[in-house]
């Protein structure tokens, strides 16, 4: 585990959004914000942000990634926790700005906002150890685990603990849980062969669960799979997870 | 193969539209898996022995120059002749030199990647020398005339219906049986024979010591050790990161490699060949070689990041748990090393020109790289291959062959919409009002949502308002 729960509990934190929450998910980004709300923290989000700067890193440009998470530094004074509701946002900015900043000048302040990031589920499990009330009708869920929540951020349990705690819901976990969906940020319009082809596995190990919704926390996976899902005509529906716990727990 | 650039693309696209070879390798990669899972079940005894085999490892990198003469050195005590190739043109010509000096005829060979990367059968069929692949795996695809499709299980594209089918075709008096033991002893006796009359045996080797001048050689069929000591002469050839500095640095690397290969605890055979016969021993060969090849492995060498390259022991597993090789195979990469490890070490042998599109194969999902035995960080050096792509000079060759004026002002026009608050705010603006308008036959688009002119996924569909919208209208602090 890469964090001790904080002691005592954090009051106030940062919001790093996305730029796929921003534009495609912007209501599962919200319900992440209220859920935090709702266990009495202040929630800051940055009007500044916009990038951790991934794609660009995972492309080969790292001078451009740089020049974007850069812009996202001065955001986050101070030492309250920066949540993210992606794991692979998430794992960008823990796991790999203090390779990005190797060298440069403001290569402290950014290992120093790293050390402060967690992936949203992580959060509320382990700083905050929520406790949520179900008020939601009986539903069976299956959950999606992206690469990233899962290797890069260690985030692997948190999220079905999450799930378990609602008495009508009624989580099957798929038969591949830990196989990659073939988002892969450019993989999938640089292979889109490939990428529809993992796709598929991944959508008929959904299909088989019998789960009404596949829940994830990572907006990237979830194009892919609603997508996936919504042309092969299957009556599953996805969400993110922050928007799924919000519904569940506001009535 | 260097002759020009691999098409990766082409060929995995026409691997997926072969529901056979794609139900093959499903099932036997989610076997595999489960064999290994079930090999370490205790999470502590995995990551400790992980530890000290990675350990072994970079102890090993860490002094290459030493061990490789230190290897050379005890070798020759023992007898072992020690050959020097820079490329794989010259580890041919060796290998060649050698077979000419003892006017050999037949050659029988036990597994070997390196003779795969050095194309050796080509070479010495070209030379009217007939060589026999003895692992069965590697019989299976010399018969079919084909590549491995996996560095530790060549024949794992076929299935025991196609393997009766190729040796009903290939083998005099072959019965149509699909029956796994009954080709398995069919092969045997094809085998058994060619051994008794090789003039020369080859093989591989899975870990030289230094200090001792041994060659450890695992193998499940025997037929390593029939190659490496029926034969008057035997041939071993290894990368030159394949040393180890002692013999007590042996049991993990053959503890961990089958366990995460096969799900075995240990191979059937472990061989420590440690030089030709004795006088007054009654078998063994007369002459022992041993090639050490480079191949472009000290420029790897030379850079301390993509050094960690050369840890890997070739288990292979990291293409058993990798979500594309399952899906296209391993003939798709057109490569020795295909897979997660293949992605990495041949762009590097070969080049980024012709081989610079392997390392963007990848999702960089990291199941390579949490079940690597030896602690590869496999996705970090895909993304270092991903900048020498696009970066002329740089530490690999042909790098900044991908660079494209196209595309790096993409990324330069992402950059400054990123980084400046005011454009991302307008861009995501028009982004909002306008995406959802945007043609599916978009080049972008199209690649996601169509595949061979069938919907694979819908599209993208832009949110009215963002985050940064609802968070002002919502009164979210912005600091």
């Amino acid at each position: 585990m890469d964090h001790q729960p904080a002691t005592p509990k954090p009051t106030r934190v940062y919001y790093f959004g996305t730029c796929l929450v921003d534009l495609f998910f912007p209501d599962a980004g919200m319900a992440g914000i209220e859920l935090l709300q709702a266990q009495g923290l202040t929630v800051v989000f940055p009007q500044g942000q916009s990038c951790c700067g991934q794609p660009a890193y995972n492309s080969g440009y790292r001078a451009e990634a740089l020049k974007v998470a850069r812009a996202q530094l001065d955001l986050f004074p101070g030492d309250d926790p920066i949540v993210v509701p992606s794991g692979s946002c998430a794992g960008m900015m823990k796991k790999h700005w203090p390779d990005l900043f190797h060298g440069e000048p403001d290569e402290a302040k950014a290992v120093q906002v790293a050390s402060r990031v967690w992936e949203l589920t992580q959060f509320l499990v382990q700083a905050l150890e929520v406790r949520l009330t179900d008020k939601g009708e009986p539903v069976r869920v299956t959950w999606h685990a992206s690469c990233h929540a899962q290797r890069e951020m260690g985030v692997v349990d948190e999220p079905k603990a999450l799930l378990r705690q609602l008495a009508n819901v009624e989580l099957v976990e798929l038969a591949r849980e830990k196989e990659c969906c073939g988002f892969g940020g450019t993989f999938a319009v640089r292979h889109p062969e490939i990428s529809a082809a993992m796709v598929g596995d991944k959508v008929a190990d959904i299909a088989g669960t019998g789960a009404a919704r596949v829940v994830s926390g990572d907006c990237g996976c979830l194009l892919n799979i609603t997508g996936a899902l919504e042309a092969g005509r299957q009556p599953v529906q996805g969400q993110h997870i922050a928007q799924f716990l919000k519904e569940r727990t506001h009535g | 193969m260097a002759d020009g650039t691999v098409d990766f693309a082409a060929a995995s696209r026409a691997a997926l539209q072969d529901p056979q070879l794609r139900g093959n390798f499903r099932r036997a990669m989610d076997g595999l898996m489960g064999k290994r899972a079930a090999q370490f079940p205790d999470a502590a005894e995995w990551r400790g022995v992980r530890e000290l085999a990675a350990a072994v490892r970079l102890r090993a990198l860490a002094k290459l120059p030493e061990l490789l003469e230190r290897l050379e050195e005890n070798c020759s005590r023992n007898g072992i002749t020690v050959h020097w190739a820079a490329t794989t043109a010259e580890a041919n010509a060796i290998a060649l030199d050698i077979l000419r000096k003892v006017d050999a005829k037949l050659v029988v060979k036990g597994k070997s990647m390196v003779t795969e990367e050095m194309h050796l059968n080509a070479v010495l069929e070209d030379h009217g020398i007939e060589v026999l692949e003895s692992d069965l795996g590697e019989y299976i695809v010399q018969l079919d005339g084909t590549m491995p499709s996996h560095i530790i299980m060549p024949a794992i594209h076929l299935n025991t219906k196609q393997i009766a089918h190729l040796f009903k075709r290939k083998i005099k008096d072959a019965e149509s049986r699909e029956d796994a033991a009954y080709l398995t002893d069919l092969a045997r006796r094809v085998l058994r024979a060619k051994f008794l009359a090789a003039d020369v045996g080859m093989s591989g080797v899975n870990a030289a010591v230094a200090e001792t001048g041994t060659l450890c050689l695992i193998e499940n069929e025997g037929n390593g050790r029939m190659c490496t000591t029926v034969p008057p002469v035997h041939i071993a050839f290894m990368g030159l990161e394949k040393v180890v500095e002692k013999l007590e640095d042996v049991p993990p690397v053959i503890s961990l490699l089958p366990r995460s290969a096969t799900g075995q605890p240990i191979t059937t055979y472990v061989n420590m060949i440690s030089g030709p016969r004795k006088s007054g021993e009654k078998d063994g060969p007369r002459e022992v070689h041993l090639v050490i090849l480079d191949n472009g492995r000290s420029s790897i060498y030379a850079d301390p990041e993509l050094r960690d390259t050369l840890r890997c022991i070739r288990c292979g597993a990291c293409m058993n748990h990798c979500p594309v090789y399952t899906k296209v195979g391993g003939h798709a990469y057109e490569a020795p090393y295909p897979g997660p490890i293949g992605k990495i070490l041949v762009p590097q042998i070969e080049g980024l020109e012709t081989r610079g599109a392997l390392p963007h194969a990848c999702t960089m999902c990291n199941a390579c790289v949490e079940i690597c035995p030896v602690k590869i960080p496999i996705v970090e050096i895909m993304g270092r291959l991903r900048v020498e792509a696009v970066r002329p000079g740089g530490a690999v060759k042909d790098g900044g062959a991908k660079a494209s004026r196209a595309e790096a002002m993409v990324w330069s026009g992402w950059a400054a919409m990123n980084a400046s608050p005011t454009a991302y705010r307008i861009a995501t603006l028009a982004m909002s009002r306008l995406g959802n308008a945007a043609p599916s036959s978009l080049p972008l688009l199209k690649d996601w949502t169509r595949v061979d002119n069938e919907a694979v996924r819908s599209k993208p569909r832009f949110a009215t308002r963002t985050l940064h919208d609802l968070a002002r209208a919502k009164g979210i602090p912005d600091a």
